[in-house]
C-alpha cells in the first residue's frame, strides 16, 4: 500500500511544487511572452497526462494487487481501445505542436524595421559593434582580428569606418525598438543568453548567426554564455542595459568608432605588447587563477 | 487469432545445431569464455565497475554545485573533467555496454531457444575490446593533463584547444581513441544479436512470438549498427584535426590573439555528425529498457503484456523515426533555422508511438493480479519517471520552447530523468529479476526494498525540483553559479539540497552492490523458475544454465510469451515450451 500512496503523493507533491515554490522564469524583459505562453500551454498538457497516467497507475495498483486466490484477466489486445488512445495522444501532441510552430515562425521572420547590431564572443569575453550613420556594418574576417583590430572588422571596407566598436564592456540598447542581432565568434563556440529575454543563438566560429527581439523595458540584463566554451565558461558574463531614448543616445555619442581607434594605433609603438584581445583574455585568466588558487 | 497446433507452428529452425567449442581450461571457461552468459557477465561487471567511478564523479560536481566555494580541490577545470567523463561513461561505457553487452548477450540466446551466439570467438572478441576501450579511457586520468573536460558533446573547436581541460594535451586523444575501440567492439556484439535473433531461434520462435525484451534490445541493436559509425567517422576526423592538423571542423580562428593554422572547417558538421548518432543512441539506450520492462510488467502482474503487436510496431517505428530527429539537439546551434519546423514535427511524431508503449503498460496493470515484488516496483517507478521525462521532452522537441530552456539545467534535469534514471531503475528491475537464473539464488530482500525507495524518491527528489532551476535560467556546465543575477538565494539553497539528495541516492548504490556480492553465496535459493514465468530463459534444465544452454534437446515454441493466467489452465502461467492449446489461445495470429 506504500506504493499507492506514494504515487499519489508524486502527483499531489509536484502540482503543489509547480505551483507554490518560488522557483519559476524572471520577468520578461523582450516581446517573447509568446514563448512563455506556450510553455505554459506545454505544462497544462502535460501536467494533465502525468496526473492521469500516475493516478491511474496507483488506482491500479490499489484495485488489482495481488490477493489470496485473484488472478489476471486475459486481453491480449482490444484493438478501438488501442485506436482511441492514438486518436488523443496524437490530438495533444498537435495542440502542443501548432502554437510552438507559430511562435516559431515569428521567431524566424525578422522584422524589417529591426536594427542590425553585431555581439562578437572570444574566449571569454562580449563584444559589441553598432553600424554607424550609414546605417550598415562593415564585413569582417577572423583572419583581419589583430591586436589593434579585435573585432576582425575589414580595414578596407568603407561601410566599415564608422561602425561603432564597444568593446569588452556594456551594451545599451533603446526600449522598443526592435534588434536583429548579428553573432560572431573569433574562436570557439559560444551562446549569446539574456534569461530575461528568453532568446538565445550559438555562435559558431566561421558563420554569423542571428537571432531578434525588441526589448520591452528599461534595465540592466546580465549576458551569460550558454555553450560550453572551455574553462572560463562560467565567468564569461556581460551586461546589456535597455536604455530611454534620450539615455541610449546619449551613451552612443560617447562611443568610438572603428575609424577612431585604429587611427592613433597605427602611430604606436610596433612593440606594444599584446593589445585588447590579450589584455581582456588575460583578465579571465586572472579570474581563474584566483579560482583555482582558492 | 489461431489454434496453435504442434504442426501449423512448429517450422524448422533457420539454422541447424551449432557446433559449440568447449573449454578445456579455467582460463578458457571464466576468462576467454566464448559462452555468451560468461561473456555477459563480463560486460555487466566491467560497466557497473566503471558506472561507481561515475557515480563518485557526479558526487564531486555536485559537491561543487551544491556548497560553491568549499572544496578547494575542485578547480573549474578540473569539474569539467567531472562532467564530461561522467556524462560518457554513463551514456556509452555504461548504459549502452549493459543493456547491448551485458543484456544483450545474457537474455538472448536463451530467450530465443539458441545455445549461444553466432559466432562466439567474435562476441568474445566484442568484451576485450570494449574492455581496451574502458582502459584506454581510464588511462585519462593519470594522463598529463587529465582527461578531457570538453562535455560529452566533445563538440569542436573547443574540445581540442588550450583553453579546455585535456584539449591539447592528452585527454581528447584518449577519449577519441576510446570511443573509437567501443565503437570496434560494439560492432563486433552489435552484429551477433542481429544475426542470432534472425537466424539462431529455435523451432517454433516465430518473430512474433519473441518477447518484447528480445525485439526492445534487438532493435537498439541495429540502430547502434547504424548510428555509431556516425559516430565513428566524426571522432577519427577530430583526432587528424587535433594530431595533423587538418580542418575538418576547424574554421580560421585567433585563440587569445594569436591566428592558428585551421581554415576552412565546419564546427556545426560535428554537431550533425555528433547528433546523428546521439539521437538514435537515447533510444539505443531506452529500447531495451522499454522491451525489459514490458516482460517485467507481464510476469509480475500476472498478465500479458497488453496490445503486443502495436508494442512491437511501436519499437520499430520509434527506431526508425528516431533517425530523422537529430537536429532538435541543435534549435540554437546556428544552423539553417527553418530546419525547426521539419524537427519539432518528427520530433513530437515521436510522441505517439512512446506513447502507445506507455499506455499499454499501464494497461497491463488494469485487471491483473500485481505482484508488488522489487521488480515490480522498479517497473513502476521507471513509467513514473519515464512519463516525467517524456513530457519534458515534449518542451525541448517544441523548437520555440527549447530556445529559452535549451542548455539550461531544465535540459539537464530532462535528459537525466527520462535516459539516466528511468533506464537505470529498469536496470535495477531486471537485475532483482534475472539474478536468480545468473546465480540461483534470490537478492536480499530486505536491502533491496531500502535500494528501491531511496533510489526512487531519491532521483526523483534530484531531478524534478531542478527543472525549475533551468526555468528560471540558470545554465548547465556552469562550474561556479555565482555572481548571476537571477539566481535567488532560495536558488542556492535548492542546489545545496539536490546535492545531499545526490549524496544520499548514491549511497544506496553502493548497498545495492553490497547485495550483489552478498546473496552470491547468502541469497534464499532461487530454484528454475522463481517468478513462474513463460519464456525459455526460465525453463532451462539447469540453474545457473549449461554451456549450450538447453541440454540434450532444444526446446520447441509453441506459443506467445504471454500466456499469463489464460483460462482454463491450471497454472496462472503457461510456459513457451508447452504444447496444446488451452481454449482459446489468443496468442495475436
Amino acid at each position: 500500500m506504500a506504493v499507492v500512496l506514494v504515487l499519489v503523493l508524486v502527483v499531489v507533491g509536484s502540482v503543489l511544487f509547480h505551483l507554490l515554490s518560488p522557483w519559476w522564469w524572471t520577468p520578461i524583459a523582450s516581446n517573447w511572452d509568446y514563448i512563455d505562453n506556450t510553455i505554459i500551454i506545454s505544462f497544462w498538457i502535460t501536467g494533465i497526462v502525468f496526473a492521469a497516467v500516475v493516478l491511474f497507475m496507483a488506482y491500479c495498483v490499489f484495485r488489482f494487487r495481488h490477493r489470496e486466490g485473484s488472478r489476471a484477466a486475459y486481453e491480449p489486445e482490444n484493438k478501438r481501445l488501442e485506436w482511441w488512445l492514438m486518436v488523443v495522444t496524437a490530438a495533444g501532441v498537435t495542440a502542443l505542436l501548432v502554437p510552438g510552430l507559430f511562435v516559431w515562425s515569428r521567431f524566424v521572420t525578422v522584422p524589417s524595421d529591426a536594427t542590425e547590431i553585431e555581439v562578437v564572443a572570444q574566449q571569454w569575453q562580449w563584444s559589441f559593434r553598432l553600424p554607424g550613420k550609414d546605417g550598415r556594418l562593415g564585413t569582417s574576417d577572423t583572419r583581419d582580428v589583430t591586436a589593434d583590430n579585435p573585432l576582425g572588422i575589414a580595414p578596407k571596407d568603407p561601410n566599415g569606418q564608422d561602425d561603432v566598436v564597444v568593446e569588452a564592456t556594456d551594451l545599451h540598447l533603446p526600449v522598443g525598438k526592435p534588434v536583429k542581432v548579428l553573432l560572431r565568434s573569433i574562436d570557439v563556440l559560444h551562446d549569446f543568453y539574456i534569461p530575461e529575454f528568453r532568446a538565445k543563438m550559438d555562435m559558431i566560429p566561421g558563420s554569423v548567426t542571428y537571432f531578434w527581439f525588441t526589448p520591452t523595458r528599461t534595465g540592466t540584463f546580465q549576458v551569460l554564455c550558454a555553450e560550453l566554451c572551455g574553462q572560463g565558461h562560467p565567468l564569461m558574463h556581460g551586461v546589456v542595459m535597455v536604455d530611454t531614448e534620450q539615455d541610449y543616445l546619449a551613451w552612443l555619442g560617447q562611443q568610438q568608432t572603428f575609424a577612431q581607434l585604429s587611427a592613433p594605433k597605427q602611430t604606436g609603438s610596433a612593440n606594444q605588447p599584446s593589445g585588447k584581445t590579450m589584455a581582456s583574455g588575460l583578465d579571465v585568466a586572472a579570474k581563474l587563477e584566483t579560482l583555482e588558487a582558492r | 487469432m489461431v489454434d496453435v497446433t504442434p504442426a501449423d507452428a512448429v517450422p524448422p529452425a533457420e539454422v541447424g545445431e551449432m557446433e559449440l567449442y568447449h573449454p578445456h581450461s579455467w582460463w578458457t571457461k571464466y576468462v576467454f569464455s566464448q559462452d555468451a552468459k560468461v561473456i555477459a557477465i563480463q560486460y555487466s561487471a566491467t560497466a557497473t565497475s566503471i558506472g561507481l567511478v561515475a557515480l563518485v564523479l557526479s558526487w564531486l560536481m555536485r559537491l561543487q554545485l551544491g556548497f560553491p566555494g568549499t572544496f578547494d580541490f575542485i578547480t573549474p577545470e578540473a569539474y569539467y573533467q567531472f562532467i564530461t567523463m561522467h556524462g560518457m561513461i554513463m551514456v556509452i561505457y555504461l548504459l549502452t555496454a549493459l543493456f547491448l553487452g551485458g543484456f544483450g548477450n545474457y537474455l538472448i540466446p536463451l530467450m530465443v531457444g539458441a545455445r549461444d551466439m553466432v559466432f562466439p570467438y567474435v562476441n568474445m572478441l566484442s568484451y576485450w575490446i570494449y574492455l581496451l576501450a574502458v582502459l584506454v579511457l581510464v588511462s585519462s586520468f593519470f594522463a598529463p593533463g587529465g582527461p578531457t573536460g570538453a562535455g560529452w558533446t566533445l563538440y569542436p573547436p573547443q574540445a581540442i584547444m588550450s583553453g579546455t581541460p585535456g584539449g591539447q594535451d592528452w585527454g581528447i586523444i584518449l577519449m577519441l581513441s576510446s570511443l573509437i575501440l567501443f565503437i570496434i567492439g560494439f560492432t563486433m556484439g552489435g552484429l551477433n544479436y542481429v544475426v542470432t535473433v534472425l537466424q539462431g531461434r529455435t523451432r517454433g520462435m516465430t518473430l512474433m512470438r519473441l518477447p518484447l525484451t528480445v525485439w526492445g534490445i534487438f532493435t537498439a541493436t541495429v540502430m547502434a549498427l547504424l548510428a555509431f559509425p556516425a559516430l565513428f567517422v566524426a571522432c577519427v576526423m577530430m583526432l587528424l584535426d587535433r594530431a595533423l592538423g587538418t580542418s575538418f571542423f576547424m574554421p580560421a580562428i585567433v585563440e587569445m590573439g594569436e591566428q592558428l593554422q585551421h581554415n576552412g572547417g565546419s564546427p556545426i558538421l560535428f554537431q550533425h555528425l555528433f547528433w546523428f548518432f546521439g539521437h538514435p543512441e537515447v533510444y539505443i539506450v531506452a529500447l531495451p529498457a522499454f522491451g525489459i520492462v514490458s516482460d517485467l510488467i507481464s510476469t509480475h502482474a500476472r498478465k500479458n503484456i497488453f496490445g503486443y503487436r502495436m508494442m512491437v510496431w511501436a519499437i520499430i517505428a520509434i527506431g526508425a523515426l528516431s533517425f530523422v530527429v537529430w537536429a532538435h539537439h541543435m534549435y540554437v546551434s546556428g544552423m539553417n533555422p527553418y530546419f525547426g519546423f521539419f524537427f519539432a514535427t518528427t520530433t513530437l511524431i515521436i510522441a505517439v508511438p512512446t506513447a502507445i508503449k506507455v499506455y499499454n503498460w499501464v494497461l497491463t496493470l488494469w485487471r491483473g493480479d500485481i505482484h508488488l515484488t522489487i521488480p515490480m516496483l522498479f517497473a513502476l517507478a521507471f513509467i513514473v519517471t519515464f512519463v516525467n521525462g517524456g513530457l519534458t521532452g515534449l518542451f525541448l522537441g517544441n523548437v520555440v520552447v527549447d530556445v529559452p530552456l535549451s542548455d539550461t539545467m531544465f535540459v539537464v534535469a530532462h535528459f537525466h530523468m527520462v535516459m539516466g534514471v528511468a533506464p537505470i531503475l529498469v536496470i535495477f528491475g531486471a537485475i532483482y529479476h534475472w539474478y536468480p537464473k545468473v546465480t540461483g539464488r534470490l537478492l536480499d530482500e530486505t536491502l533491496g526494498r531500502f535500494h528501491f525507495w531511496v533510489t526512487f524518491i531519491g532521483a526523483y527528489l534530484i531531478f524534478f525540483p531542478m527543472h525549475y532551476l533551468g526555468l528560471m535560467g540558470v545554465p548547465r556546465r556552469y562550474a561556479e553559479l555565482t555572481d548571476m543575477t537571477i539566481m535567488t538565494e532560495s536558488a542556492h539553497h535548492l542546489n545545496s539540497f539536490i546535492s545531499i539528495m545526490a549524496f544520499i541516492v548514491g549511497f544506496a548504490q553502493i548497498v545495492f552492490v553490497f547485495n550483489l556480492i552478498w546473496s552470491i553465496r547468502h541469497g534464499r535459493e532461487a530454484g528454475g523458475n522463481p517468478w513462474r514465468a513463460t519464456t525459455l530463459e526460465w525453463q532451462t534444465p539447469q540453474t545457473p544454465p549449461a554451456h549450450g544452454n538447453f541440454g540434450k534437446e532444444l526446446p520447441i515454441v509453441y506459443r506467445w510469451a504471454y500466456d499469463y493466467s489464460v483460462p482454463g489452465a491450471k497454472e496462472d502461467f503457461i510456459p513457451q515450451n508447452v504444447p496444446g492449446a488451452f481454449a482459446p489461445s489468443r496468442e495475436p495470429a
